[in-house]
């Protein structure tokens, strides 16, 4: 997919300049959190879960290399093929050479956000291959041909109107030409022409959530079993993971379901968990007759035994951008790429630079509510941090912030000149300011002013010179 | 990710009131309300001359050198005192949970940012939790609404404390947001780098603060509380915002952030 990172700014006001963006949103912002925390709360190892859940991870992620091996070993073992994918370039000319090998004309694809990362959709359109999303809210914006705006709800952006107007235009062809209104009717139209897209297609191609390396699985969670028909009718089943989706032993996958799921949609585990283990066998009455697995880096290798590490423990539930306040204002295009909220402005700096996707760790207050929620406990404020500190390293901080920094920087490494330019500045605000106790506009601080009064200092000087006085 | 320190037996007795810039330089009155409720917890307060900011402004722009200096000068100036006591959870947690890293490759500066951490506090819990004040001698005719500040509660446990000391105040009632713990979008050079963004969180907060029908909104942060106080009289709000510190200190009749003199 096309990074629109750069556009940070101008993006953020298209969409708050979005009335039915920001309808959506509303919704999202109680929902999503509200049953988070009631799963939370009825789980009361869940804490503890948590700590186990990021143990896991860091394990996995210290010997990556061993579970990586042992996984494709085992794949092997089951009749399946790995391929190694360093780039997405690499990916999506093993998946294109894959799908032509069988002639394929349609992919049914259940949601993948590592195929948005690679734009892979595009990829083989252009070669004449349709893939065909399965995943409703996927479906959705693939009519509408947008990106996702949310990683497990690709389409949450949109009202139930927009859906029922996107449906009215594309399946009126199909002999649909009554525009609904009930949310159920939605979903069962959709179904309706899905399934014969399932029964056509060559080839199925899922994500996966845990590549387990004990059993060479690969494992899958949705809410709508899309993903079974995706893996199961087509004669070949594509999982297209990245490496770090890779953990030891199915116990492992257990414990982090559970936190997955709740931390996700509140839910204790997702309407179906599938299992892939190679293709089918001989005694299978159903199956794909190949099973390949193609595990993509596209620049992960290159965070470990970084200070970026942490993120690699991700286990993709949206947590963080669920209870992102900026996420909740704008959105997940806002951020211009696959990987919205809290957990993009992390990621995509990494995978498409910093110098385009340099707004996205800057767009936060610190606030923590991503860090309070996260399942695996990534310091996400703190990777941010440390992105803000490599822009400034890069000499990308904005000119006027790194002017008014120094600035500042200067005078505050001066407690003498420091005290006398505070005295100045309280003076000056507070006599000013004193009829109305604030300012409707203060010249220099136009970003506060525009939407804010700003308050005026309490007459009387600074809090030193107050308290100087005091003493004597 | 919080704790609450036990007690000690040994009350710290000379402590040091980290101002912060913000109160230095916009209200005073805050750190005299901070002195008052610790003086009267039995602590000897004491501003040591030298402090200027905690160094936020650079560490959150990615100004590691900078913020170090800053982080060094504050160390100096804060050195044997019993404890370090701020009137916002933001500069507190820079101090008790940011500095040590800062000096990962120094380790005899680390030991001494660890040594300034471990006594490093944010007043109300310093209060509550350290000298085991359950009360304060103030009245406020009113009903506020408390905001939770994002560093305060999620960095350093502060939730509790200040409700329990404001439950004690004569004349005061409590009305809850429904999301009192969501930003209010200020985030320090945030609010007038994504000025949009901010906006767009701060008005949300001031439809939670309306809704609960409080005539005062409280916070430990003067910060957050410049911010909402702002917005909140930009919509011609009648809501009166004041620091936590006030109200506790009895100083709850002095004019409200963003209101003149009377007179």
């Amino acid at each position: 997919m096309e990074s629109t990172a750069h556009a940070f700014k101008a993006n953020v006001d298209h969409a708050l300049a979005d009335p039915n963006l920001q309808d959506s949103l509303a919704k999202l912002k109680v929902g999503f959190s509200e049953r988070r925390r009631q799963a939370a709360e009825r789980l009361p190892e869940f804490e503890a879960l948590r700590d186990r859940a990021r143990d896991i991870k860091n394990h996995t992620l210290a010997h990556l290399d061993f579970y990586l091996e042992e996984f494709e070993r085992k794949v092997i073992g089951l009749g399946g093929h790995v391929h190694w994918a360093p780039t997405a370039a690499d990916a999506r000319r093993i998946i294109a050479e894959l799908c032509q090998s069988v002639n394929a004309r349609t992919v049914a694809k259940s949601k993948s956000m590592v195929a948005e990362e690679i734009a892979l959709n595009e990829h083989l359109e252009a070669l004449g291959i349709a893939p065909i999303e399965t995943d409703l809210g996927e479906y959705i914006i693939q009519l509408r041909n947008e990106p996702p705006s949310h990683i497990i709800a690709p389409a949450v952006h949109l009202t139930k109107d927009q859906v029922a107007d996107t449906f009215l235009k594309h399946h009126a062809k199909l002999g649909f030409d009554k525009r609904l209104t009930e949310r159920n009717d939605l979903v069962a139209e959709a179904r309706y022409v899905l399934r014969q897209k399932f029964l056509d297609a060559d080839v199925g191609l899922t994500g996966a959530n845990f590549l387990v390396a004990e059993t060479g699985s690969s494992m899958l969670v949705t809410n709508e079993g899309n993903a079974d028909l995706s893996n199961t009718l087509p004669r070949m089943h594509i999982v297209l993971a990245s490496i770090e989706k890779v953990i030891p032993t199915l116990e492992d996958a257990a414990v982090l379901l559970r936190v997955l799921a709740r931390s996700a949609t509140g839910q204790e585990s997702s309407a179906y968990t599938t299992l892939n283990t190679g293709p089918k066998k001989q005694e299978d009455l159903d199956g794909p007759e190949q099973y390949h697995v193609v595990l993509l880096d596209n620049g992960r290798s290159a965070v470990l035994g970084t200070e970026m590490q942490d993120i690699l423990r991700c286990i993709r539930c949206g947590a963080c951008m669920n209870h992102c306040p900026v996420y909740g204002a704008v959105g997940g295009h806002a951020y211009g790429w696959v990987y919205p909220g809290p957990m993009g402005a992390v990621l995509t700096p990494q995978l498409v630079g910093v110098e385009e996707a340099s707004n996205l760790p800057n767009a936060s207050t610190f606030c923590g509510r991503c860090e309070s929620v996260c399942p695996v406990r990534i310091p996400l404020p703190k990777l941010m941090r440390h992105w803000r500190e490599r822009e400034f390293e890069k000499h990308l901080t904005p000119k006027a912030v790194r002017q008014g920094l120094a600035m500042w920087s200067f005078v505050a490494r001066r407690p003498a000149l420091y005290r006398r330019l505070t005295a100045l500045a309280n003076r000056m605000l507070a006599l000013f300011g004193r009829a109305d106790g604030r300012y409707r506009a203060l010249p220099l601080a136009s970003g506060w002013t525009r939407f804010r009064d700003f308050p005026a200092p309490q007459p009387g000087g600074t809090f030193h010179a107050r308290w100087a006085k005091r003493k004597t | 990710m919080s704790s609450s320190p036990a007690i000690p037996s040994i009350r710290p007795r000379r402590v040091a009131l980290f101002v912060t810039c913000l109160v230095d330089l916009f209200r005073p009155s805050v750190g005299f309300a901070a002195v008052k409720l610790l003086e009267e917890a039995g602590c000897s307060v004491e501003v040591p001359p030298l402090q200027v900011c905690c160094g936020q402004p650079a560490y959150n722009t990615g100004d590691r050198a900078t913020t170090r200096a800053i982080a060094a000068q504050v160390i100096d100036a804060f050195e044997g005192y019993d404890a370090v006591v701020a009137p916002s959870g933001s500069c507190g947690g820079m101090l008790s949970h940011h500095y040590p890293g800062l000096f990962d490759d120094d380790p005899a500066m680390k030991v001494r940012a660890e040594n300034l951490a471990g006594r490093s506090y944010e007043l109300i819990s310093f209060l509550v939790d350290v000298l085991g004040v359950e009360k304060v001698a103030a009245r406020y005719a009113g009903a506020v609404t408390y905001h939770d500040s994002c560093s305060g509660l999620r960095e350093l446990g502060v939730r509790e404390q200040p409700r329990d000391l404001l439950g004690s105040v004569q004349g005061l009632t409590l009305r809850e947001m429904k999301t009192p713990e969501v930003c209010c979008g200020f985030g320090g050079t945030f609010c007038v780098k994504y000025p949009e963004i901010s906006n767009a969180m701060v008005s949300e907060k001031s439809a939670d603060i309306a809704a609960t029908g409080a005539d005062t909104l409280l916070a430990g942060d003067l910060g957050c509380l410049m911010n909402m106080a702002g917005k909140l009289q930009r919509e011609g709000s009648a809501v009166r915002v004041r620091h936590v510190a006030e109200v506790l200190a009895g100083m709850g009749d002095l004019p409200a952030i963003g209101e003149p003199e009377r007179g």
